[in-house]
């Protein structure tokens, strides 16, 4: 039977969701259980928090749904994951924002379904000029039309936005993985390092390093957000996996004689990886912010790639006299980021057991 | 706690040359010449040259530059810039305006994300609640340089509320809207963490005890419910100075503050490795020390927290 723990930071989470577990009352079943506190955008204090001596109020983590699985009426034990999904499925926050990627995800992949207009072809007699017919949405200031531009940027964003997070997340949680784990002088070392990146703001940091660089392709781009962006979801995934790295199944695994590779990657990682989806989702939001600010400071994608940001720098100057070369790339930008954000959100709630 | 300090303040060491020593090996990532364009299209005097190269150890590998950068640090001295101008004169230039626009920004964070979140945890489920919820999030999704000349066009401009830019005395009138858009996201963020941490609390023994005690609702909420709630916020807070101090590269930009951010992202343009390295070695350790005073405040917002 997994832990359904949710993988709490502090360092006392481990005692006190085991003592919740052998309560088997599960008064907080109706949907107004306990807020989690990690909310994904919690930036500090994960290596520094102090321990709270007195336990904190007990919080009932089981599911109703777990005594009729144990009772094995109804075979096969459901998942965290398959319970979640079972969840998500009748929930419009998650379903809206979920079409809205999806066919943010065919627009990025086929532009030219949507446009058959180039969005290179630019007149300069056509500056600034209003909506005509073919043209909904008007030209910019170099004449190109704004519609073709928004369609074609989406895949730039997007790019960028996926490349970053797998990135993130494969480099983040290998090391808190790692540091949570073993612990001791490995966790030390690998949280200091974790801790030098952190202290680096992330824009800051990207500006720095990718002006050292001419030509910057998309891949450029997404490195150096990875590079200085991995950090948080290192730290959740640390205290993820401090918080189940101790569990009754992972001690019998071991008093098996599993190894620590086998433990980590059968037993603890598949109970701790929560938190980090969770967080991977928002983050690809707040990635695709910080690739359009990048651009719309003229130090991320080049101006031959069509981007959101780049659009948005260049409609900056007719802001007075024509906003909308400027807020529509930017309606296009927030839709999607608000988009990963609501799927977050709606996935933080159906996996996290303490709000069931 | 003299002994949790005094560790803590070790601890902060090796991050702090981490850090420095990262921006230092990102600033000079690629070998080029910073001496370049300096005369413009001209070439540069070849005694010139050999004297600043000197004087910059261009000659020295980047740790040895680095450790020269150092050891000016340790005695307050940042050197100057290729141009000869004193670092320090120009931190002392852009620091007070940032200081300010970072002063208003935690004001209005907290004076509106606080009391929502207060609200909103108090009923949860409720209206209140679901809106401000839904709000925050489009605050979160909207991008700071699309928020920021929105206000600028829409309130500045069109309802001509507030100045669209700030005057060259950077007066703090101006700085009110450019402080709104720098302070919005975190109003979000503080918000949702609030109203977390109050809905958590709520139902936590030591309210229902300050309720049986015939406490009043007003005293219960606010000395007993919010004081022991407050700590995720003001975690966030302590991380947020320090963005607020170097992320404002954009809000700055567009309101034409003559700030931190905007300094520093010219001299990174410009390959300015000293004021450059200078002014992310001085934000690093505002981020580290206010990280450690959260920590410290911690014990004060919580009476079960002591530091040995």
């Amino acid at each position: 039977m997994p832990d359904r723990s949710a993988p709490s930071d502090s360092p006392d989470a481990p005692s006190n969701s085991q003592a919740s577990q052998k309560s088997q009352t599960s008064e907080t079943r109706s949907g107004q259980g306990v807020t989690t506190q990690q909310s994904g955008i919690r930036p500090t204090g994960d290596f520094a928090t102090p321990i709270l001596p007195a336990a904190a109020p007990a919080r009932d983590i089981r599911d109703t749904s777990d005594a009729g699985d144990i009772s094995g009426s109804t075979g096969k034990p459901r998942s965290l994951f398959t319970d979640a999904l079972y969840d998500l499925r009748r929930k419009p926050l998650f379903i809206i924002p979920l079409a809205v990627i999806l066919f943010l995800a065919i627009v990025a992949i086929f532009p030219s379904l949507f446009t058959s207009v180039d969005p290179r072809f630019c007149q300069l007699s056509d500056a600034a000029k209003g909506p005509i017919k073919g043209h909904i949405f008007g030209f910019d200031r170099q004449g190109c039309d704004t519609f073709s531009r928004t369609v074609h940027g989406t895949r730039a964003s997007l790019e960028v936005g996926l490349l970053v997070t797998v990135g993130a997340v494969l480099l983040g949680a290998a090391v808190g993985a790692l540091a949570g784990f073993y612990g001791g002088l490995v966790d030390s070392v690998l949280s200091r390092v974790t801790d030098v990146f952190f202290a680096l703001p992330l824009l800051l940091g990207a500006i720095v390093f990718l002006s050292n660089f001419q030509k910057r392709t998309v891949f450029v781009v997404a490195f150096a957000l990875i590079v200085l962006g991995w950090t948080q979801i290192a730290r959740i995934m640390r205290g993820s996996v401090i918080g189940v790295k101790d569990a009754d199944y992972v001690l019998a695994a071991r008093a098996l004689g599993a190894k620590d590779s086998r433990l980590l990657f059968r037993h603890v990682l598949p109970n701790a990886i929560a938190p980090v989806i969770v967080v991977a989702t928002i983050s690809l939001g707040i990635f695709i912010v910080a690739e359009a600010t990048l651009s719309y400071l003229g130090i991320g994608l080049p101006p031959t790639t069509v981007s959101w940001g780049g659009d948005i720098n260049n409609a900056t100057a007719a802001l007075r006299t024509t906003p909308r070369i400027l807020l529509i790339p930017a309606g296009a930008l927030s839709i999607t980021v608000l988009s990963f954000i609501l799927l977050g959100e709606a996935v933080r709630e159906a996996l996290d057991p303490r709000l069931r | 706690m003299g002994r949790y300090v005094a560790r803590r303040l070790l601890q902060m060491i090796p991050v702090f040359i981490g850090s420095t020593l990262l921006i230092f090996l990102l600033v000079n990532l690629t070998p080029g010449d910073p001496l370049l364009n300096l005369a413009g299209p001209r070439a540069l005097d070849p005694n010139v040259r050999a004297q600043l190269t000197e004087q910059f150890h261009l000659d020295r590998n980047v740790f040895i530059q680095y450790l020269y950068f150092m050891k000016g640090v340790v005695t307050l001295d940042f050197g100057t810039t290729f141009s000869g101008r004193p670092v320090i004169d120009i931190m002392k230039a852009a620091f007070p305006i940032t200081i300010r626009l970072a002063f208003l920004a935690l004001a209005f964070e907290m004076l509106i994300g606080l009391p929502a979140g207060l609200i909103a945890g108090l009923r949860r489920g409720k209206l209140f609640d679901s809106t401000s919820l839904f709000a925050s999030l489009i605050v979160i999704a909207i991008p700071v340089f699309v928020l920021g000349f929105v206000v600028q066009l829409f309130l500045a401009i069109k309802l001509g509320f507030g100045s669209p830019t700030v005057g060259v005395t950077t007066p703090w009138k101006d700085l009110v809207l450019p402080a709104v858009v720098l302070g919005s996201l975190s109003v979000a963020y503080i918000l949702r963490l609030t109203r977390t941490s109050v809905a958590e609390n709520a139902r936590s023994d030591y309210v229902r005890t300050a309720t049986a005690k015939g406490l009043g609702r007003g005293r219960v909420v606010t000395v007993h419910l919010l004081r022991n709630s407050l700590i995720p916020v003001v975690t966030f807070l302590g991380a947020d100075l320090g963005a607020l101090m170097g992320g404002a590269i954009v809000t700055e930009g567009i309101f034409n503050i003559k700030g931190v951010g905007g300094t520093l992202f010219l001299s990174i343009t410009r390959g300015e490795t000293a004021t450059v390295v200078s002014i992310v070695t001085v934000l690093v350790l505002v981020f580290l020390i206010a990280n450690l005073l959260v920590d410290l405040l911690y014990a004060v917002l919580d009476p079960r927290i002591r530091y040995a």
